[in-house]
Parts: C-alpha cells; structure tokens; sequence
C-alpha cells in the first residue's frame, strides 16, 4: 500500500514537472494560432471593410465563386503546386541516393554545394535571379550563344515564362534542403541490404525503385506535406521576382490575402475567407499524400 | 559484362551531380560579379568583373541606413533564435521524456497545426498587434514565431536518442528537473541546438511578409525589407541591390559554415 501511494506520487510529480516543459509553448501556440485561427473563421462570416463588419453568413462565400482575381490566384497556387514540388522531391531524392554512395568521390563537396542555395537570403537570390533573367540578362545571353534560342525570351514580362521562372528560383532553393532530409534517413538504411541485393543482380534503378524509396517512405511524406503547405502559402518570391505580373499571371493567394488587407481598402471578412480555402486545401492535400503513402505499403 | 555499364551509369552520376553544383553555385559568384558591374552590364548580362564595386557600395551606404538595419535584423533573428530554441527544445523534451495521459493526444493536435497556413493568421495576429499597440516594434516580429511547430516535432525526434539513464544518474544525483534540462540534456544534444540554429536563424533572418506587415517605418526595417524595397520594380539599380543581397547573405552563409560539421550530425539524429 505505501508503496503504491509512494508509487503514484511520484508519477504526480513526473506529470506536474512534464507539464512545466511543456506548457511555455503551448500557452504561446494558443495565443498565437488557435485563438487567431478561430478568430479567422468567424471573420469569413463579416462582411464590411476596415474595423467595421457585419454578419454576412455565406456572402462571401458567394463572392469567391465570382470572383476572377481569386480564381487566377487559385490556379497559379495549383499550377506551382503541381509542377515545383514533384519536381522538387524528385530531385532531392535523386540527388541523395547518389551521394549516400561512400565509393563516391567529392561527397562532402556536392552535398555542401547542392545544399548551399538554402542558405541564401530570399531577398539575394531573389535579386539574383530577377538579374540573371533581365531581357538581355545572363540566361537569355548563354541561350542565344549556343543557339537554343534564336530571339531572347521575355522571361519576367512573359506570363508562361514568369511562371517558370518563380518556379525555377523555389525548385533552386529548396532542393538541397529536402535532400538532407532524405540523406539524413538514407544513413540509417541498413547497408547490408544494398549489399544482398547488388549480390543477387537487383539493378541501380530497382534497388532505388523497391529499397530506397520504401524504407523513406515516412521521411518522404513528411517532405511532401511540408512542401504543399510551403507552395500553397506561396508569397515571397513571386511578390519579389514579378510582384503577382504580368497580368496576375503569378498571383497567389497569400498574395490576394496581402492584397486584400493591407493594399487596398482593407476587406478582412473576404481576405478570411480565401485564407481559409488555403486551410481547406491543405487539409484535403495532406489527407491525400497519407492516404497514397499508406496505400503503398500494402 | 556489366563494367562497361557500370562505368557510364558512373559517368552519368558524376556528370548531373556536377551540373546540380555548378547550378547550385552559379548565382553566388553571379552575385559577386555583379557587385562589381553597373546596374546597366548587369542587366546585358556581363560575366566579367568591373570596376563599380566602390560605387555600388557607396550608393548602397547612403540608400540604406546600413546600422540601423543590420542592427534590427541581428536584434530580431538573434533573439528570436534564442527564445524559439528554448521555448520549442523544452517542449519537445517535455513531450519525450515524461508520459502523461493527454500526451499523444496533445502531440497529435501539435501536429494537425503544422498544417495551419500563415496566411489564415495574418490578419488575426495584426489585428492582435494593433490592439496591443505593437505594430511596428520588434516584440510584434518575435512574440508569433517562439513556439514553432516544426522545431518542437524536431526537438522530439532528436529526443529519442537522448539516453534515459542520464537523466536517471542526474536524478539520484539529486539534480532538479530543470537543472538536468540546462546541465545534461542542453550539452549532450548541441549537435541538434546547431542543426536547429542553421534552420530558425534563417527563418528569422529571412522572415519577410510578418515584417512587411508589421514593420512600418525605415528606421525599423529588417535587412531583408530595407533590400527587398530597393530591388522593387522591374529595373531597380541593381549595382546598389548586389551589394545589399552580399550583405544580407553573408551572416547565414558564416552560421552555416560555422556548424555545418554538427548540423549534419543534428539531421541524423532527427530523422530516426
């Protein structure tokens, strides 16, 4: 019996010290997230600009339907999503299986420089890449000398070649980061299993397709997740590289939000509203992502 | 049979890996280049090294109150990196290390909001900010990103090889639970602090819409903000801007390097 109180005591006093870690940040988190969050999804119920609104139950709602700019930004969103993050995660997995190789030579030396445009700041590449495709920048100069391009291409004032260009910049920064993510995991592959199967003919491709991939499976969709959320939030390189042009041609929603709260007569309820399709849409795309990843495993 | 083969998959490694780093690197000695070039070469897409290096440095030291702004970006991404390690690394070895009834329940609604988008917060939190009267000051910058979702997952990741029985001898040795947090847990895990160092500086350094919203007036502005607002428009003098982008490259580029040895180390231990 007295052992049992001392027991439970104790075990009080474990969760009360447990408690103390944790509660900093989730005072923090309740202040700065949940309270907002909520406060967010009965903003997108008001209607009325500045600090006065009204109850305005789905008008909204209605709104976004009409609304052109809010579908182009949707698109745009979608289109960066589709394109930039496969081939982004695609990459970094590439790129690391190639150099978790310890025959490899130059290891340390590819990975630091595959790595190193994550340390960049956003506005110097941002600067950086806006230059390099000026009209007559770098690009267009090296395309026209080895004759893949006969005429320079309107890369910024073009509305395709914008798109391409704000997807390039993310796909160059963010590549070498999610490569560390796989890199780190492959490092707790068994070696040996690369081993037998090299033993037993597995080709390269095969063992990447039916080890590699499998055994990071959980890595891969953590990526993957992070990365939609990063894409659907999409602002600061299409606000630095082409401020939402030509045309809204790379106008995203957290732009259109920007937008719509602090550029022009500040319009809350609305600009809650379409931050709230973001949450939608990344509810239903994580949901996804789970339901494929675990679809794999059986 | 297969050597041949082998050989030119070898080839074809070696050769996309090098592409991917003369890509990766490419833009940096860009930048260094055309620091040296005026805005003019830049844009015609001068490869070679100019003469305008002084110039451009002396047009960037007077559009830019270069102090002021190094000191509020250091300021807030110090601080910040401080208080979001602290405050994110006690979570997560809270999470790990003590059992608890709710905990995989609390943890599991941590991780739903990971998914929150930042987008749906902004309005709210500036709102928040305005009330409070903190709108243009470095307390609005920092306040929303101490507790950081992410970080917090990361830290309990990296927990979980963090050995028990330390924490045990620490206890019959009589230490305090906060005392075995700072004297035990902080120095065995340093290689995870320097991999989380690398990943919330640049957060902070680079932080760029919240500052945009909140920050109001020059004389607050971040490094990242006071650049971003020379390099507006479609031709900003690009000379000047060059600079600016060396400038606010240089503190992450030294960080990295300082700890890229345990921040290899510090992802290992996470991704278990």
């Amino acid at each position: 019996m007295g052992v049992c109180v001392a027991q439970s005591g104790l075990a009080r006093k474990e969760q009360v010290s447990g408690w103390l870690f944790v509660m900093p940040a989730l005072v923090l988190l309740g202040i700065f997230m949940i309270y907002p969050i909520l406060w967010s999804l009965w903003m997108s119920f008001q209607v009325g600009r500045g600090m006065s609104f009204s109850f305005g139950g789905f008008a909204n709602i209605v709104r976004l339907t009409q609304d052109p700019v809010f579908l182009r930004a949707l698109t745009n969103t979608l289109v960066f999503l589709a394109i930039q993050v496969p081939i982004m995660l695609v990459l970094a997995l590439l790129f690391a299986s190639a150099l978790n190789d310890s025959k490899l030579w130059g290891r340390s030396f590819f990975r630091t420089a595959i790595f190193l445009p994550c340390v960049t700041s956003l506005v110097a590449y941002s600067v950086i890449f806006k230059s390099m495709f000026a009209g007559d920048g770098i690009i267009n100069q090296v395309l026209l000398g080895l004759h893949i391009v006969s005429e320079p291409i309107a890369w910024l004032a073009d509305p395709f070649w914008a798109k391409f260009v704000v997807v390039s910049a993310i796909t160059w920064r963010w590549t070498g980061y999610n490569m560390i993510f796989y890199l780190a995991a492959m490092q707790n592959i068994d070696r040996s299993i690369y081993e037998a199967a090299r033993i037993d003919g597995v080709p390269t491709w095969a063992r990447f397709w039916y080890i590699t991939v499998p055994m990071l499976k959980p890595v891969i969709l953590f990526t993957a997740v992070i990365s939609t959320i990063g894409t659907l939030q999409l602002f600061d390189e299409p606000n630095l590289l082409t401020q939402g042009g030509p045309s809204d041609s790379t106008l995203t929603l957290s732009m259109y939000i920007y937008n719509l709260s602090f550029r022009f007569m500040p319009s809350f309820g609305y600009a809650a509203t379409v931050s709230y399709v973001i949450v939608v849409l990344v509810a239903i795309l994580s949901y996804i992502q789970f339901l494929v990843a675990r679809d794999r495993r059986a | 049979m297969s050597n041949p083969l082998a050989l030119l998959g070898r080839a074809a490694t070696y050769l996309a890996l090098s592409l991917a780093a003369f890509v990766s690197v490419f833009p940096f000695v860009w930048m260094a280049i055309a620091a040296t070039n005026t805005s003019p070469d830049i844009i015609k897409g001068k490869a070679t090294p100019g003469t305008a290096l002084f110039d451009n440095i002396g047009t960037f030291l007077t559009s830019v109150d270069l102090p002021r702004v190094l000191f509020n970006s250091f300021f807030i991404a110090g601080v910040g990196t401080a208080l979001t390690l602290l405050v994110s690394s006690l979570a997560g070895y809270g999470f790990e290390m003590f059992r608890s009834r709710f905990r995989e329940k609390l943890f599991g609604g941590l991780l739903l909001m990971l998914s929150i988008p930042f987008a749906a917060l902004m309005i709210p939190l500036f709102v928040m900010m305005a009330n409070l009267k903190f709108i243009n000051t470095y307390q609005a910058i920092i306040l929303p990103t101490v507790a950081w979702v992410f970080i917090i997952f990361y830290f309990r990741q990296a927990t979980k090889a963090f050995p028990h029985e330390l924490r045990d001898a620490a206890r019959i040795d009589g230490l305090k639970e906060w005392q075995i947090f700072l004297f035990v847990y902080m120095p065995v895990m340093r290689s995870t602090y320097a991999a989380a160092t690398i990943i919330v500086f640049m957060m902070h350094w680079n932080n760029y819409l919240w500052p945009l919203i909140v920050l109001q007036t020059n004389d607050m502005f971040t490094l990242t903000l006071a650049v971003a607002a020379l390099s507006a428009g479609y031709t900003p003098d690009f000379g000047l801007v060059m600079v600016g982008a060396i400038v606010a490259t240089l503190p992450t580029l030294v960080i990295f390097f300082l700890l890229q040895r345990r921040f290899v180390e510090g992802m290992l231990g996470a991704v278990k």
